[in-house]
């Protein structure tokens, strides 16, 4: 279009403050992924030296030897913010669809409690929920790190489905009642098949924040190896007598690489998707 | 009967519209009740109390007089908020040049795009180890950089002082905020109606004009929702921190949340510890409440909805 073309120095600017800004977004990982590369004896190299003739993978094959439970805990973080996502999803399902569609007592109060919640991250109720897992016998279990992230993840859930809800063509389930369909019916053969689009962008941003924030949880509710998320378990690689910073950056990136794949994919989705919830109108 | 409830018939058939609605929602309720608003009290009951490991006795307002007779205690709080408002606000406007870029109709959008999303989508934890190494006075890149084109004479450890430890944690937690705040940005943007900019195209409206008074107050409400959110999360974050410089070197970091932490989960005193939780939490609602007040007012004077 007409409007949207820019002459060529434009152009030039808006390509030179893309570079600019990916260079800060990527930066570490570039840098990440150099020293992955580096043997030790350069990393450690004095004075400074960006490159290398010796760039290798080799850290890629000993981060395996030197933490033997690596591949054990990226399954971990993938299993225990996949089961978060899961969780949240059937609390925020139905409270979404009540806050879209329904009218009833103490209903805007009771939605800005919920908000409410996101006030309270996990940090501030740390003494007493290190009880509560205590009482129900969760410490040491991956339950220890499911449920808390489910109760902080709930709120925004239901903020962001009540968006995309709201959004579906009322006449739909009009019509549904008018043909005998009971409440419960309605919900799940009309209502969710037309929220799949919502539903995934609310469970992609839910898994997100679920794989995000694991550490705080994982470090204080749960002190089993076995049972430890990347996030915290990358820290073996410091503790020993010395710190291979090459293999620890070669499993962070070899963990991260199979949820980055995915989000690639799922960009486009998103993007479009946060509107509906996002903008109200 | 009003235009938001379902028809007459409908209603009639089965639970009425509240009790369904109630039961719809009541597993939410109960799990956050649990979870979330149950340790709440006991926060506030054990911020009366000197509770440690073993044992707890009530000790009445002590542990707020302790607070509030601690100038440390007021100096965390004033680099709390220091610490949210720069951060906050480099957030929303990193944010907005982001989304401002990422929408223009260039070729390869499409791939600028993903290229902002890991900071995002990977643990925060693991983002940080990534500045760690970045920090490094010895070998990361910065310092090693500024040596080579001579803008440092030595190396130099960007969290072995107060200020620059301080200035790097903020970059740190605008990295992990701004593509978040980005995309948000950006999906608001491709929510504006493109009527808007070719009227305003065709009455000879330049670009920045375009942007100042189409594009910002279209997307004002997504940007104050997004500013009050953010708010919230960087007020809490502990992560960043935690990992980059614990609170340290000599308190130069130790942001409310961090402070907690120490006293309760690094020290055992839980009691001390959660009369400094519900110290953030009255702050962030007087600072929520205030926003939200303040937003009011705004909204009405404009004659906005």
């Amino acid at each position: 279009m007409l409007m949207d073309r820019y002459n060529i120095w434009q152009k030039i600017g808006i390509y030179a403050a893309i570079l600019v800004f990916l260079t800060f977004i990527l930066l570490p990982f570039v840098e990440m992924f150099r020293t992955s590369l580096s043997p030790m004896s350069h990393l450690f190299h004095s004075p400074y030296e960006f490159w290398t003739t010796e760039f290798s993978f080799q850290a890629y094959h000993d981060m395996w030897i030197k933490v033997p439970l690596l591949g054990r805990y990226i399954l971990n973080s993938i299993y225990v913010a996949t089961m978060v996502t899961v969780l949240t999803m059937i609390f925020v399902i139905p409270a979404a669809y009540a806050y879209a569609r329904l009218e009833f007592p103490f209903k805007s109060i009771s939605l800005g409690a919920f908000l409410a919640v996101n006030m309270f991250t996990g940090a501030v109720l740390l003494i007493p929920l290190y009880r509560v897992m205590q009482t129900l016998s969760l410490l040491n279990t991956y339950w220890s790190m499911i449920i808390p992230g489910v109760a902080f993840l709930i709120p925004t859930g239901i903020w962001l489905l009540r968006g995309y809800l709201e959004k579906i063509p009322r006449e739909l389930e009009e019509a549904a009642f008018v043909d005998g369909a009971s409440r419960i019916y309605t919900l799940r053969r009309v209502v969710l098949p037309l929220a799949v689009p919502g539903l995934i962008v609310v469970g992609v941003s839910v898994f997100i924040g679920a794989y995000a924030q694991q550490y705080l949880f994982a470090i204080t509710f749960n002190q089993v190896r076995e049972y430890q998320p990347l996030a915290a378990g990358l820290f073996e690689f410091i503790g020993y007598q010395s710190v291979e910073w090459n293999q620890m950056m070669a499993a962070a990136l070899t963990g991260i690489l199979p949820v980055i794949i995915v989000f690639l994919f799922l960009q486009k989705y998103l993007v479009a998707g946060l509107t509906a919830g996002a903008v109200k109108e | 009967m009003t235009e938001t409830s379902l028809p007459a018939k409908a209603r009639r058939r089965g639970l009425s519209e509240a009790w369904f609605a109630w039961a719809l929602i009541f597993p939410a309720v109960a799990f956050i009740g649990v979870i979330v608003a149950w340790p709440l009290l006991e926060t506030i009951r054990l911020s009366f109390t000197n509770a440690d490991m073993n044992s707890e006795s009530w000790v009445g307002l002590s542990n707020y007089q302790k607070l509030l007779g601690s100038t440390k205690f007021f100096t965390i709080i004033g680099l709390t908020f220091y610490w949210m408002v720069l951060s906050v606000s480099l957030k929303l406007i990193v944010g907005l040049i982001g989304a401002t870029l990422l929408s223009a109709a260039v070729p390869g959008r499409a791939l600028f795009r993903m290229l902002i999303m890991p900071p995002w989508v990977i643990p925060i934890a693991i983002g940080c180890i990534g500045w760690l190494w970045v920090y490094n006075g010895q070998f990361g890149i910065v310092s090693g950089m500024a040596q080579r084109f001579g803008l440092l004479s030595g190396p130099f450890e960007f969290l072995a002082y107060k200020n620059s430890a301080f200035y790097s944690c903020i970059i740190t937690d605008v990295w992990v905020g701004t593509p978040m705040v980005s995309l948000f940005f950006l999906a608001a943007m491709q929510g504006v109606s493109r009527d808007l900019y070719e009227a305003a195209w065709v009455d000879g409206a330049g670009r920045w004009y375009r942007f100042r008074r189409i594009t910002i107050p279209q997307i004002m409400p997504v940007i104050v929702s997004m500013a009050l959110l953010s708010a919230i999360w960087t007020f809490n974050s502990f992560d960043i921190i935690w990992i980059l410089t614990q609170g340290g070197p000599r308190g130069g970091t130790t942001t409310m949340i961090i402070d907690t932490y120490k006293t309760a989960i690094g020290n055992f005193k839980f009691g001390e510890g959660s009369a400094r939780a519900v110290a953030i939490v009255i702050l962030l609602g007087l600072f929520s409440l205030l926003y939200l007040t303040l937003l009011n007012r705004v909204n009405k004077f404009y004659g906005v909805k």
